[in-house]
């Protein structure tokens, strides 16, 4: 924790989270990327949306936002674009981001507006108690599937870059040093930049899905994940059944927010109002 | 006194255009002017109707109910809109378009406006700035210099003169009887 | 001396917001408000300010509580369905109690409805629109001039009062052009948010001052604070605790009530010895008017009250000035919303709803007819 207390407001905690949550590996995860790049505190805002993610906005020492469900992204784009020095990072859910949030999602990609977006992907909708999410898998259980899910998930990173993010990653609870940093790389692109987290639920997700304890959960995805480095040396049916962590994706674009004070520089009348 | 102008025609023809004017030439005079319009979900075509009211006081009721003078561009609007001329009141209709004028008790002015716009300035576009002649030119509901300077302020760079021009046209058609 | 130019209801709410001070709009295509977006997307860059079209009317209304929570003056402009969709994200200003200015442009509904048409459906919306309840501020100009001013208002309003405030124009005003005079930007009053001066670590962004209010930190400042949609406490933390979730409540309410008598706008024409009184507001007004004077004409003794501020509704101002008439007419552009309202502060025979809802303005005479039965001619 060394480092990191000065980000967070104590007098908000304990936390909601249930024990076993990786909720919280994710946040101390993203503390020490902020930590790490040294940002200025003053300066650095962070959105949230609504869920079990979006709460630890509330724990953290910054100006924060907890949204409306969904809408993380949009405060953000405001925030963004009304102050383009500020650092943005948007903390939400697979539901909130992908289903709820879906279209401010991919417009948010599409624009390449300067933001830092952690989704804290469980696979399931917790906070009202394990309903499936676009992120659950097939034939997985559910309260709202309770005979096995029948529709297609997600693939987040597939999404953010096919809708036009710069920056694309993924990791887990489980390898919280890899993700910070790829926080701090997505922190550090100049643009939108998506990291999608995978964090074990226990009690809503595990139990129905009998993933066992969350130490299991953990280990499952110690055991599934393969490093993107590793991917050209593997057979495709080693791939099976198996994700892939790591920075997936990076390019270049023209980022929302510096093309608008361009235009400005443009067009703006000499002495302004 | 209160004067009630209706334009009509489709949309496209730059009927609201015409209209924005007209207003714009009655606030150069000191008068106090409204321009509404209705319109359909149409980009072109349809029927389009811009109203103006210009008085020397200040307008109440922004609609009008019942016209002084009506302008028709079009056989469609010339139907349905011949209806709302006051007995005796002036309808000018472009002739170019409108076949079948209504039996209606008016003072009717018909001109090849269109034709005239398509002939003279190579353009059916500029048969609203023709019309606009016409209907000051016959009217003199505003003056010509109002009319004139009105054109000027809204119409794009480099298209002073043929707008001037089309004024012009629209002037002495509108003298004719 | 400025001139007089022909301008339009939409364009005056544009060129009144840039007087107020605005620097961010954020907003999604709709008639009849499109013109709003239109001349910001072109004035607001030249000014150093910001202008996004977003993915949608939700979106819209989510950058504009962001953008105002890093200290900008923020609107947006909508009609009929897009107000439904923003509905979500204004209670969220209001329970945030972040200060915006969202434009409705009015027109025929339900559903899609008639796109090009007047009306005035929006009013009880404007009220009850979002779930929960709290206090709102809905203002509805009567011309273009009119759109200017009370433009400017609804900004000093939303930041005065920490509020979302809704500006309640209709087809007929806001596409309407008409003659105006605009007054020299000194002459415009503007208010802005009261901001914090103390030392940051003792920063309460929602403990209220005297008025109700409290002051509020431009996000990037050093003031940190949560904001959330949740019931809160002085601090914005998420709190479950009952009395402190009553005094929130009561205090979205009162803070807005308290100031009644400075939010509410209303014109009197010919009141005094009115023996029929017609209550209108927005582009109704225009026909009212004219019906009011014509009945003059004829003998009739009419007089209008025009209702600018809607909500916070002016029960009082309506009682008092209908004390003495002996008939009411409420002449709306909808099935009769503000009808029903006045009638809690009017003896209910006393009032005659007339209402229409098929996309035209009504005509003077369908209010003069009503006025000289009512008035006991013929």
């Amino acid at each position: 924790m060394a480092g990191i207390e000065k980000y967070l407001r104590q007098s908000a905690l304990p936390h909601i989270w249930c024990p076993g949550c990786g909720n919280g590996i994710l946040l101390a995860a993203i503390l020490r990327a902020i930590d790490k790049l040294g940002l200025d505190q003053k300066k650095t805002v962070v959105v949230s949306g609504i869920g079990c993610s979006s709460r630890a906005s509330g724990y953290m020492n910054f100006n924060t936002v907890h949204t409306a469900h969904g809408r993380a992204l949009t405060f953000a784009t405001g925030i963004k674009l009304a102050k383009p020095e500020l650092n943005v990072i948007v903390l939400t859910g697979d539901g909130d981001s992908t289903a709820i949030g879906g279209n401010h999602f991919i417009h948010a990609a599409r624009r390449n507006v300067d933001l830092t977006t952690v989704i804290f992907n469980n696979n399931i909708y917790g906070m009202t108690g394990g309903q499936y999410s676009p992120l659950t898998p097939m034939d997985a259980k559910a309260t709202t599937a309770p005979f096995g899910h029948i529709e297609r998930s997600f693939d987040i990173a597939a999404l953010a870059i096919a809708a036009g993010a710069t920056y694309v990653a993924r990791g887990t609870a489980f390898h919280a040093q890899l993700l910070t940093d790829l926080v701090v790389k997505g922190i550090e692109n100049k643009g939108f930049s998506v990291i999608d987290a995978i964090t074990q639920c226990p009690i809503s997700y595990g139990r129905k899905n009998k993933m066992g304890s969350a130490a299991d959960m953990l280990a499952w995805q110690r055991d599934k994940a393969v490093m993107v480095q590793a991917v050209s040396k593997m057979k495709p049916e080693d791939l099976e059944g198996k994700f892939v962590i790591g920075e997936l994706y990076r390019s270049v674009a023209p980022e929302y927010t510096a093309e608008y004070d361009k235009l400005i520089a443009r067009v703006s009348k000499k002495g302004g109002k | 006194m209160i004067t009630y102008i209706s334009l009509t025609g489709t949309g496209g023809q730059g009927i609201i255009l015409a209209g924005i004017i007209l207003a714009e030439a009655a606030i150069l005079e000191g008068k106090q002017a409204i321009q509404t319009q209705s319109y359909g979900p149409e980009a072109r075509g349809g029927a389009s109707k811009a109203e103006v009211i210009i008085s020397d006081e200040a307008i109440d009721y922004p609609k009008i109910v019942t016209a002084d003078i009506l302008l028709a561009m079009s056989q469609e609007a010339c139907t349905k809109y011949a209806g709302v001329l006051k007995k005796g009141g002036k309808m000018i209709v472009d002739a170019t378009n409108v076949y079948d004028i209504p039996a209606i008790d008016a003072d009717i002015l018909s001109a090849d406006i269109t034709k005239a716009a398509r002939e003279q300035l190579k353009k059916d576009m500029f048969a609203n700035i023709v019309a606009l002649g016409v209907l000051v030119g016959s009217t003199g509901i505003v003056s010509r210099k109002a009319v004139v300077e009105a054109v000027l302020a809204r119409v794009p760079k480099g298209t002073e003169e043929v707008n001037t021009k089309a004024l012009e046209i629209g002037f002495s058609l509108g003298e004719k009887k | 001396m400025a001139k007089a130019q022909l301008m339009q209801g939409n364009q005056a709410c544009a060129v009144g917001a840039l007087a107020a001070g605005v620097t961010f709009f954020a907003g999604y295509p709709i008639t009849p408000s499109t013109e709003v977006a239109e001349i910001l997307a072109e004035m607001l860059p030249k000014f150093g300010g910001k202008f996004i079209q977003m993915e949608d009317e939700i979106a819209s209304m989510g950058a504009v509580c962001g953008a105002a929570l890093t200290g900008a003056k923020a609107i947006t402009a909508t009609s009929g369905p897009g107000f439904s969709l923003k509905q979500e994200l204004i209670g969220y200003a209001s329970m945030a109690e972040i200060p915006c200015v969202i434009v409705n442009v009015q027109r025929l509904g339900p559903s899609t409805g008639k796109p090009t048409s007047p009306a005035q459906g929006d009013v009880m919306q404007a009220r009850w629109g979002s779930h929960g309840d709290r206090g709102v501020i809905a203002l509805s100009p009567t011309s273009v001039r009119e759109t200017f001013d009370i433009t400017v208002k609804a900004f000093n309003f939303a930041e005065k009062f920490r509020t979302p405030v809704v500006l309640l124009l209709d087809e007929v005003v806001g596409h309407m052009r008409e003659t105006v005079v605009l007054p020299e930007s000194g002459d415009v009053e503007v208010i802005d948010r009261k901001r914090p001066s103390g030392p940051p670590e003792e920063y309460q962004a929602f403990k209220p001052e005297a008025d109700g209010v409290a002051p509020m930190a431009d996000f990037g400042e050093g003031y940190y604070y949560h904001v959330t949609g949740l019931v809160h406490d002085y601090k914005g933390m998420p709190s479950q605790n009952n009395a402190l979730t009553t005094e929130l409540i009561d205090r979205l309410h009162t803070k807005i009530e308290r100031a009644r008598d400075e939010i509410t706008i209303y014109h009197q024409d010919y009141t005094d010895d009115a023996d029929v009184l017609v209550i209108a507001y927005g582009g109704t007004t225009r026909a009212a008017i004219a019906a009011v004077k014509e009945a003059r004409a004829k003998g009739v003794k009419a007089g209008l009250l025009t209702l600018v501020t809607i909500w916070p509704f002016p029960g009082e101002v309506v009682a008092k000035v209908a004390a003495k008439a002996k008939k009411v007419i409420v002449p709306e552009l909808n099935y009769g919303q503000l009808v029903g309202e006045i009638e809690r502060y009017v003896p209910r025979e006393k009032v005659v709803s007339l209402t229409r809802y098929d996309g035209e303005l009504f005509r003077p005479e369908e209010i003069l007819n009503l006025i000289i039965t009512a008035g006991g001619g013929k």
